[in-house]
């Protein structure tokens, strides 16, 4: 690389915030060239974003301030060109993409308009704006595009709305395209899809790609270099293959041991108990088949995985299970009873032997409530419990078991990380002493170290106390390090299942294996092989 | 922004198909409301006293009450009155003024062409001005033309009405003679009327937008539009407010029924030939059918804005129109 197209040198950024400052990046440099590649692999919190948004004038200054630094683009320094002057190189000379398309797209407006206004808040000709959406609207995949362009971003699929955020990010041909966790929100064909997309085009047009990305998977596909941030340092820099065969950063070789779907695959206890045995479960909503004859059976301290993309009816087959949701015919025996017909009292008995961890913790547990009354209130739902007494003893000890200890019970949720707040969720499914507990893609929020850590305690909890785990996720590497079995569901049907390594090495349905096919490896090598089959098929 | 601007209306007028079933089901239950509006009114209206002792000189005999009663039905059991009343009210006969010896209904909508105005060009003007101020407030919060915004707009919202109207009397009438004290006939007389009854609703909305638009400009869109290098005015007025609005015209609504109402005390205090000193002078008269069809015009007026506001809702907010 000769002369950087772009290059960012000693930047620091500090934000000002109530609880004081923090070092949001420091001294972070790095630079690309054209029709280059650049990854920026950070875990949440890591500063991964922050010198993008600070290319791009986009950190809200307070509570931010550049603290230090340069940035060099065309022989000038961004962070000194006036307010207008870099207004003009947004969108035209540098573009950005960020991970929700529906947040980042205007609600109110036709996405034809947002693409279009692209040139003409540029000063393009309205005409011309319109010929060359549609050109990119169609280069982008997007059926009908006539229509495409006078439909609202709510009308469109995920996949389809970042399909057209990066039509509108190519309108003026820039020389630069920066995206923010562009697949992160998206199912793993789908992601494959959008990746290959952007390659296409970055062959085309010979820009410049700076990919910000918690994932080395989506590094290892498309990334030439890649940059590791961690707490507002980089630590490690190179080409993707050095540093993911050799990294020499001691955060790095964590962050690739990390990453999932490299363990030893479980294997199922043939001779344990049956516990649920749902049978031709069907739901609709409408004319909408959401579950379509599905049956299944869960031995215990068996851990069953759900897999299947958005929409496929996993988590309405939880919620079903559960009776948060009416089933339309079908039937579960849980222990022998039938959880679809019975009963509103015996219900309650059994909900307390099938808890649920969700996906969200920030989400799903009060923020208002401490985590003393967060995990205690259970207790009084279902009256079988502690001893008022010794009920705080029981809520520290369940903290511990999930690897948190006697000084958080009074805190609130917000005085903790995402990986804490789900360790407490945990904790909250635990108190009430449950066989089953059905986590519903209750470890796809959280990083890959975190993630990691999380699986392992729910696995040491599968193995000392014997609770079963129905486990709904669409992160194929996460379920092959835990389950022993799994279901693949598509549009609300069962399409393959059987013990994990079946799945994972054999895998006999077409959209299991597309699903398997679709799901990046963090090693570049065996993306680059994958990608030399798919090109010879 | 001539591009952007058609497209602020344009598109959205042609795609209303989803809400005219919605209208409907909102238009039936106005009606029904409306009915039981005048039911409460009528019996509530009648609980006030008996207008003949109002309208007699003091020392009129009994006989000569009784014919006032007979003459206007007021001697008939209640329910007949009643009954009487609905039938006519079905060929849109609000019966006569006992006081002016007119059509009551008449007598109202000459008082609503004056109330009508001044509630439109309030409210136009109270809307113009506080989105303008409250979307720039917004966009620079914090500043120094936030902080002078919010202290305009807390002493509008708080300040009692009545009290700035009799000082605004003192000060631009009579001190310094530029308008009228009362009445109506020239524009002038239509300046410290308006002035007045723009302060409360303007303190509000300002605060309603401001808010509304300090939240939507934190929108992931918003990021967007500036990664496109959007200007900052289509920034706020075109990207950012249409979303903004949407809480806002909940709070304009509300502050123009107000006005539809009848700025009661603004207008008696300037003298205003409007609904609301119309309202006043037929309940203390008791002139049953003027404050019956006062009340049926005002409630239809109300209803048809809330309907106005959903429309302006579906027209703003292509996600409420399916």
């Amino acid at each position: 690389m000769s002369e950087p197209l772009l290059s960012v040198r000693n930047l620091s950024v500090d934000f000002h915030t109530a609880r004081g400052t923090v070092n949001a990046v420091k001294n972070v440099s790095w630079a690309i060239g054209r029709g280059e590649t650049l990854a920026i692999l950070g875990e949440s919190g890591s500063g991964k974003s922050v010198s993008a948004n600070a290319v791009m004038n986009l950190l809200d200054i307070p509570p931010a301030e550049i603290v230090s630094g340069e940035i060099f683009y065309e022989g000038e320094d961004l962070l000194k060109v006036s307010y207008e002057k870099h207004r003009a190189l947004n969108g035209k000379k540098i573009a950005m993409i960020f991970q929700d398309p529906l947040g980042h797209l205007n609600p109110v407006y036709t996405v034809g308009w947002q693409i279009i206004e692209m040139m003409t808040a540029h000063g393009r000709p309205a005409d011309m704006a319109r010929a060359r959406a549609m050109e990119l609207i169609i280069r982008v995949g997007i059926p009908e595009p006539e229509k495409a362009m006078h439909k609202y971003p709510h009308q469109f699929s995920g996949g389809q709305r970042q399909r057209l955020m990066i039509a509108m990010a190519l309108m003026l041909k820039p020389d630069i395209l920066i995206a923010d966790e562009p697949t992160t929100a998206l199912d793993v064909t789908i992601q494959a899809e959008v990746l290959a997309l952007l390659k296409e085009l970055q062959a085309e047009t010979g820009m410049a790609l700076v990919l910000i990305t918690h994932d080395l998977g989506v590094v290892a596909e498309i990334a030439d270099r890649v940059v590791v941030m961690n707490k507002g340092e980089i630590v490690e820099e190179g080409s993707v293959r050095d540093v993911y065969h050799s990294p020499k950063h001691p955060y790095t070789k964590k962050l690739i041991d990390a990453a999932p779907g490299k363990g030893e695959i479980k294997l199922l206890d043939e001779a344990a108990p049956l516990l649920l045995d749902a049978k031709k479960l069907c739901k609709t909503y409408g004319k909408f088949h959401a579950l379509k004859d599905v049956s299944l059976t869960l031995a215990r301290g068996q851990s069953l995985a759900v897999v299947g993309e958005s929409g496929s009816g996993k988590s309405t087959l939880a919620r079903t299970l559960l009776r948060l949701e009416e089933a339309d015919s079908g039937e579960a025996f849980w222990k022998g009873r039938d959880l679809i017909s019975m009963g509103r009292s015996e219900l309650l008995g059994v909900r307390r032997q099938i808890q649920m961890v969700f996906q969200d913790p920030t989400q799903s547990l009060n923020p208002r409530m401490s985590v003393f009354s967060l995990i205690a209130e259970g207790w009084d739902i279902h009256k079988l419990m502690p001893d008022r007494s010794k009920r705080r003893a029981r809520v520290i000890e369940l903290l511990e078991q999930v690897g948190l200890s006697a000084e958080h019970v009074d805190r609130y949720p917000h005085q903790f990380s995402g990986g804490q707040r789900q360790r407490i969720a945990i904790a909250r499914a635990l108190a009430l002493e449950p066989e089953l507990i059905i986590c519903d893609e209750a470890v796809s929020a959280l990083d890959v170290s975190i993630q990691a850590q999380v699986i392992a305690l729910l696995d040491g909890l599968r193995q000392r106390l014997g609770i079963s785990f129905l486990f709904i996720a669409h992160d194929l590497g996460v379920v092959r390090d835990f389950a022993d079995t799994v279901i693949v569901m598509k549009s609300g049907e069962i399409v393959e299942r059987g013990p994990t390594a079946q799945i994972f090495e054999a895998p006999q349905h077409p959209y299991t294996q597309r699903l398997l096919a679709a799901n990046l490896d963090p090693d570049p090598d065996v993306q680059a092989q994958r990608r030399a089959v798919l090109s010879h098929a | 922004m001539p591009g952007s601007l058609r497209h602020f209306i344009i598109p959205s007028i042609f795609r209303v198909t989803g809400m005219t079933k919605m209208i409907g089901q909102r238009a039936i239950a106005s009606l029904l409301s409306l009915l039981g509006l005048m039911i409460l009114v009528f019996f509530l209206s009648r609980l006030t006293g008996d207008p003949a002792v109002l309208f007699l000189p003091i020392d009129a005999t009994e006989e000569m009450k009784q014919q006032f009663r007979t003459l206007h039905g007021l001697d008939l059991p209640l329910i007949e009155q009643f009954a009487r009343y609905v039938l006519d009210l079905l060929q849109l006969d609000f019966g006569e003024s006992l006081r002016k010896a007119r059509p009551a209904i008449d007598v109202v909508l000459e008082a609503y062409a004056w109330t009508l105005p001044l509630a439109l060009i309030t409210m136009g003007l109270v809307v113009t001005s506080a989105i303008i101020l409250g979307s720039l407030a917004a966009f620079n919060v914090g500043g120094f033309f936030d902080r002078l915004v919010s202290i305009i707009s807390l002493i509008g919202a708080s300040a009692p009405d009545f009290w700035i109207a009799i000082v605004a009397i003192v000060i631009f009438s009579i001190g310094l003679g530029w308008v009228p004290t009362s009445g109506v006939g020239t524009p002038l007389h239509w300046v410290l009327p308006i002035a007045v009854l723009f302060i409360r609703p303007f303190g509000l909305v300002v605060q309603v937008v401001r808010g509304s638009m300090i939240s939507a400009l934190g929108a992931p869109y918003v990021k967007t539009a500036r990664a496109k290098g959007v200007k900052n005015l289509p920034l706020i007025f075109v990207h950012t407010l249409r979303n903004g609005m949407l809480p806002v015209i909940t709070v304009i609504g509300d502050q123009a029924a107000a006005l539809l109402n009848g700025a009661v005390i603004v207008e008696t205090i300037f003298g205003f030939p409007g609904v609301g000193k119309l309202m006043i002078d037929s309940i203390l008269q008791r002139d049953f059918n003027v404050v019956l069809a006062a009340i049926m015009v005002t409630a239809v007026a109300i209803f048809i804005m809330n309907i106005l506001i959903d429309i302006a809702y579906g027209l703003l907010d292509p996600r409420i129109r399916n």
